[in-house]
């Protein structure tokens, strides 16, 4: 049944995580998330799920691994002070395999910051946050619908590889209310079997959710099974939106909610005939890469633009062809980079003489 | 003649890594006696430590998750709460359950949560060579304490059953130790006691076991045993505190 309801980016993606069968939620209260955590709590237990307010993130991630080790669907969220916490758990959850959905509406930094948006744990999401060579899949919605639609997916895509999926939203997002259409059958995720959950040996051999190997050589054994699965999820599960790439002159790169006042700079720059175009990482990990480098065999011009002082603006630089120009324009600290302020650089950057 | 003391079945046929006198061993075995006993052991789900007692999993023959340092009773409390039919336990040091750990112990047992958890007190950080622990008793020379614990460095050896007996929440908390085979004994039935007190949902028990650590206590096992008569269960007083 297909249902339109107005909503706010953080109940969405809470209202995603149920529907997407996930039965345990953990969580630590943090603005600008707070609307997801009481969500849950009021949603959860009323749908056959389990909602836990825990005594902090540490502990928050780890309850998520153990739900998540007993085979169901489970969920933790929070926002970037938060996610530090989370890095622990996180980093046990890559190493013991076990599936996780974990979402970070970012807020300012470093250290407390402010609660007003950012998007500078770019970075701590896709190049591991905490210790181990390790991976998530990192998802960026840029709209209330794509937080609804991103999050099922991640829970989907957390048991088919036994890895987090994180959803990385913002304090713009999380606070947005949009309408949106759900649809309970056409998009309900596949059931995935786990042979492997701690359900009580009956009937067969105990099984171990660990991430310790003890003898020498067989963590690197470990580690190797870990990098497979990673390049097979890098083959298979990038995701990104072109807009005007066919004949664009400057391509602006942009995800998240910058790229919905991106994609704003860049319709008026087209009425005012300017061939401006538009990347959309949606996984920053894995990032488009040979989608952008793709791009720029043709377009020369890419101005990246962050709510932060240049993160994946780093991505970008190693995905294009040589020859190709990156620039990069962005604010921090809760500052958003205004539609009038990106196409003053895009033009800056398009015609250097003016 | 039949054989009465046999291997029992939630325990593998190896030899464990522990060293000679530790008390691990003798605890490892109490709690797959307790398992069996209680028949029980295709539903139950351990909880092993960062600890020396890391690899449990390779001596009992249990489904089993490795928790982060400190977090045994977080990830218990979820795969309890998932499962509420099954057996789940948690077996932790004293750095691990009463330091870093600290936090996740309190407010699981605050929650009452229906949770057995095995609390072995060394009084020392066996796995990483012998350091203070949040237990080791005032004078203990360690690796950390060279001069001896001083209570005006480093505080005094934390009471946290005694903390814990406090909280509204809990339902059980017991001292015992494994110093003597009569000691060996209680011990066994208060864990067979918290086990049974999960199965009939009374909440969280925890019983907090004196155990030796002869290698880091630089004593022989004898020595080992001894000293947790004349001292540690002197500071630590046994018996049932709730
Ligand atoms: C986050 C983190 N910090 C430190 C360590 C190192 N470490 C491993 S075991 C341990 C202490 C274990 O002591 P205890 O819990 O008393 O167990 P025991 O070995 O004495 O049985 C420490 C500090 C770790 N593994 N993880
Ligand atoms: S170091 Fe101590 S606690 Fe660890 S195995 Fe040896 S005796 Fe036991
Ligand atoms: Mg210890």
């Amino acid at each position: 049944m297909i249902r339109k309801i107005l909503m706010s980016g953080n109940e969405a993606m809470g209202e995603a995580a149920i529907a997407a069968g996930c039965k345990f939620y953990a969580g630590y209260p943090i603005t600008p998330q707070n609307e997801l955590t009481a969500y849950m709590a009021t949603e959860l237990p009323q749908r056959g799920g389990i909602f836990i307010q825990s005594e902090s993130e540490l502990a928050a991630i780890s309850m998520v691994y153990g739900a998540s080790a007993s085979g169901v669907r489970s969920m933790t969220s929070s926002s970037s002070p938060g996610i530090s916490l989370k890095q622990e758990g996180l980093s046990y959850i890559a190493g013991a395999q076990v599936p996780a959905v974990v979402i970070n509406v970012m807020r300012a930094g470093p250290g407390l910051g402010n609660i007003w948006p950012a998007q500078s744990d770019y970075f701590q999401a896709t190049k591991g946050g905490g210790h181990g060579d390790y991976r998530m899949i990192v998802l960026a919605p840029s709209s209330v619908q794509e937080s609804y639609d991103l999050t099922r997916l991640g829970f989907h895509l957390a048991d088919r590889y036994r890895i987090a999926s994180m959803i990385l939203s913002d304090g713009l997002l999380g606070q947005m209310m949009e309408g949106i259409e759900t649809d309970d059958e056409a998009r309900a995720p596949l059931k995935i079997d786990k042979p492997w959950a701690l359900t009580g040996a009956q009937g067969r051999r105990p099984n171990i959710v660990q991430s310790l190997y003890i003898r020498r050589g067989d963590v690197e054994k470990h580690n190797i099974v870990l990098q497979k699965k990673y390049r097979l999820i890098a083959s298979r599960e990038v995701r990104f939106e072109g807009k005007f790439l066919d004949d664009a002159k400057l391509v602006v790169v942009a995800y998240g909610s910058m790229s919905r006042i991106a994609g704003a700079a860049v319709d008026e720059l087209r009425k005012q005939g300017k061939k401006i175009g538009l990347f959309r990482p949606i996984t920053l990990w894995p990032f488009p890469s040979k989608e952008l480098e793709k791009v720029s065999k043709r377009v020369k011009k890419f101005l990246v633009v962050e709510m932060s002082y240049g993160q994946m603006v780093e991505d970008a630089r190693l995905s294009v062809k040589c020859g190709a120009q990156v620039s990069f324009y962005g604010r921090g600290g809760g500052g958003v980079p205004t539609e009038k302020q990106i196409e003053r650089e895009v033009l800056k950057f398009l015609n250097p003489k003016h | 003649m039949t054989k009465n003391y046999k291997r029992t079945e939630s325990l593998y046929d190896v030899a464990t890594h522990y060293c000679a006198g530790c008390g691990h061993g003798i605890l490892h075995r109490i709690v797959a006696e307790a398992i069996d006993e209680l028949g029980v052991r295709e539903k139950t789900i351990a909880i092993a430590p960062v600890g020396c007692a890391v690899i449990a999993y390779d001596y009992w023959r249990l489904d089993c998750a490795e928790a982060a340092h400190g977090r045994a009773l977080a990830v218990a409390t979820a795969i309890k709460r998932v499962q509420p039919d099954k057996v789940v336990f948690t077996y932790q040091g004293d750095g691990d359950l009463a330091a870093i750990g600290t936090a996740e112990t309190i407010h699981a047992a605050n929650r009452g949560e229906n949770l057995t958890v095995i609390f072995v007190n060394n009084a020392v950080y066996g796995m990483t060579g012998g350091q203070m622990a949040p237990t080791t008793l005032l004078s203990q020379k360690t690796a950390t304490t060279p001069l001896g614990r001083d209570a005006k460095l480093a505080g005094y050896p934390l009471k946290i059953s005694e903390m814990l007996a406090l909280l509204d929440g809990v339902y059980s908390v017991e001292r015992t130790s494994v110093s003597n085979p009569k000691e060996v004994f209680n011990t066994k039935r208060a864990i067979k006691q918290a086990f049974e007190n999960q199965i009939q949902n009374k909440g969280f028990s925890m019983v907090e076991v004196l155990s030796m650590c002869p290698t880091y206590w630089d004593k022989t096992p004898v020595d080992a045993a001894k000293w947790i008569e004349d001292h540690m269960s002197q500071y630590f007083k046994l018996g049932k505190l709730k």
